[in-house]
């Protein structure tokens, strides 16, 4: 059944902008890109947003709805109270370009830092071969649809405009512990993922994991996996004499990539 | 006066709010405040007190093991290990073990910086500080040592399953015997080893740090059993600190004479 629905919705760019009020009729099983788009097919043909699958797949409709970081077309109409206004922002983390769109490229300058898979050799019959309880292992770090809540809500960043210098984020941190749990791969990224990507900035507190809109557990399997493995590295006196007694982790130490790298 | 940053950065949406969130996100960091603060207190009072810490069987974990020329008759298991020249209470000594264990555990990081330190006090919410290094730092680069307190951790749950174990005696010191602090003593013992054996540095030490699990089907199985754990740590971390104040609590209230102990058996 349909009703009237009361929105906020940012309007501006980065020279200022407010919130407009809308009220736009929503039928049963919307979602609020649903609202959205009715605004600008019927309102305001101007508003700005971006969408793509409108399927939790793509990762473009990032918004901050009521505050919290989420999905436009995830975020069921029914999850709010019928006479609630719903209040829609753009990322706070990134530059605002227009209305409800921001600029995440900071996201892809950090990606061309981090150093790619690096496979060791191919056998003698050219087929590299994993065992699935190591292929299970990495499934759900590719989950990632790399839609940047978790950039966005990472207070790091958020709060601290400096820190984008030194600190990649949680969906790099995502990236490192993937590679660093790939049994194929010959680097070791442990000093780049303590020196270069930041990871002794975090401080677990977890909101990460609470807006992945892929339920990935980003602290508890990528980023306290990743931090433990740097204590390992450069904290742990007993497994730094380990690794010499026993001539273990004889990887190579991996180099940011020259291409793209600022 | 400093250039704006943060969510006042000048090249992102000009919202003066510090969050627009319309639920209760403040409920979380105060609620945890008001029991840490709690569980503090209360401990506090309990280690200086040095009183109605024993009563047969029965040895608080805040005093265990009782190893200074201070403690009462029969509470010395492991013998006298510290002189007259400690001057505070033996608890002192001990809570050092568990302290570290916590301060450094990777959920009560999350649940302090959140409640404490507001860093941040919800997610999108604004923190109220102007900058911001994390764990980087002296003297939060401390941190690190987290799997160093773990391991004395282990230790010390050794010790309270030996304390546990001796509460099956009467207090007249005959085996075979239960009350009702037996039983709190026992799901303490439990609570804490399930505890340590859930926290993030014991999942990576067990198998975690590994590349290859199928080269080490051992150590695999053992890490999903404690990944199984880990995914109920923030749950235990909160069962572990309050039953280890209540079982605290009932044995200062029996050994101070204000209840007795219902014996079973």
């Amino acid at each position: 059944m349909g009703y009237d629905l009361k929105m906020k919705v940012w309007r501006g760019d980065a020279t200022g902008g407010d919130l407009v009020d809308y009220t736009v009729p929503v039928e049963e099983g919307e979602v609020v890109l649903d609202a959205l788009h009715r605004i600008q097919a019927t309102q305001s043909g101007d508003l700005a947003v971006r969408w793509n699958c409108k399927a939790g797949k793509c990762g473009s409709c990032s918004t901050e709805i009521n505050g919290k970081p989420r999905l436009a077309c995830m975020t069921r109409l029914s999850t709010f109270e019928e006479g609630e206004t719903v209040t829609v922002t753009p990322l706070r983390t990134f530059p605002v370009v227009r209305d409800l769109v921001t600029d995440v490229s900071y996201n892809y300058k950090v990606a061309e830092t981090v150093p790619a898979f690096a496979p060791e050799p191919r056998p003698a019959d050219g087929q590299y071969r994993m065992q699935q309880v190591d292929v299970e292992r990495g499934q759900e770090f590719r989950k990632c649809i790399e839609c940047f809540l978790c950039q966005n809500v990472c207070h790091v960043i958020r709060d601290h405009e400096e820190n984008k210098q030194s600190f990649s984020g949680p969906r790099f941190f995502l990236r490192y512990a993937e590679l660093e749990m790939h049994p194929l791969d010959t680097n070791d990224r442990r000093a780049l993922a303590r020196e270069q990507a930041g990871i002794g900035m975090c401080n677990i507190t977890k909101c990460c994991t609470e807006v992945c809109p892929e339920g990935i557990h980003i602290t508890d399997n990528a980023i306290i996996p990743m931090k433990e493995r740097v204590v390992d590295r450069s904290f742990d006196p007993v497994t730094w004499l380990g690794r010499k007694i026993f001539r273990r982790d004889q990887l190579e130490e991996a180099q940011v990539p020259q291409t793209g790298a600022e | 006066m400093a250039a704006p940053t943060g969510i006042k950065s000048p090249t992102r949406a000009r919202i003066a709010a510090r969050t627009l969130r319309t639920d209760r996100w403040w409920l979380y960091p105060t609620f945890t405040a008001l029991v840490l603060v709690a569980f503090v207190a209360y401990a506090t009072y309990r280690a200086f007190s040095g009183q109605h810490y024993f009563a047969e069987p029965y040895l608080t974990p805040f005093y265990s093991p009782c190893v200074t020329t201070e403690c009462v008759d029969g509470s010395r298991h492991l013998g006298t290990w510290v002189g007259d020249w400690w001057p505070f209470s033996p608890a002192v000594l001990i809570l050092v073990i568990p302290l570290s264990l916590r301060l450094t555990c990777y959920y009560y990081r999350k649940a302090y910086y959140r409640s404490f330190w507001m860093s941040p006090p919800a997610c999108s919410v604004a923190e109220p500080h102007r900058r911001y290094t994390g764990e980087t730092r002296f003297p939060l680069i401390l941190q690190n040592v987290h799997r160093y307190a773990l391991y004395i951790a282990l230790a010390y749950n050794v010790l309270l399953t030996y304390d546990a174990v001796m509460a099956f005696k009467s207090p007249e010191g005959e085996w075979g015997h239960m009350g009702l602090g037996t039983l709190i003593l026992v799901v303490n013992a439990a609570l804490l080893g399930l505890y340590s054996l859930s926290c993030h540095s014991c999942r990576h030490i067990i198998g975690g740090r590994l590349r290859n699990f199928s080269k080490h089907p051992v150590r695999y199985r053992l890490w999903g059993g404690v990944s199984v754990l880990n995914g109920r740590h923030a749950q235990l971390a909160w069962a572990s600190l309050v039953w280890v104040a209540f079982t605290d609590f009932y044995i200062w209230m029996v050994a101070s004479g204000t209840w007795s102990d219902p014996r079973f058996f």
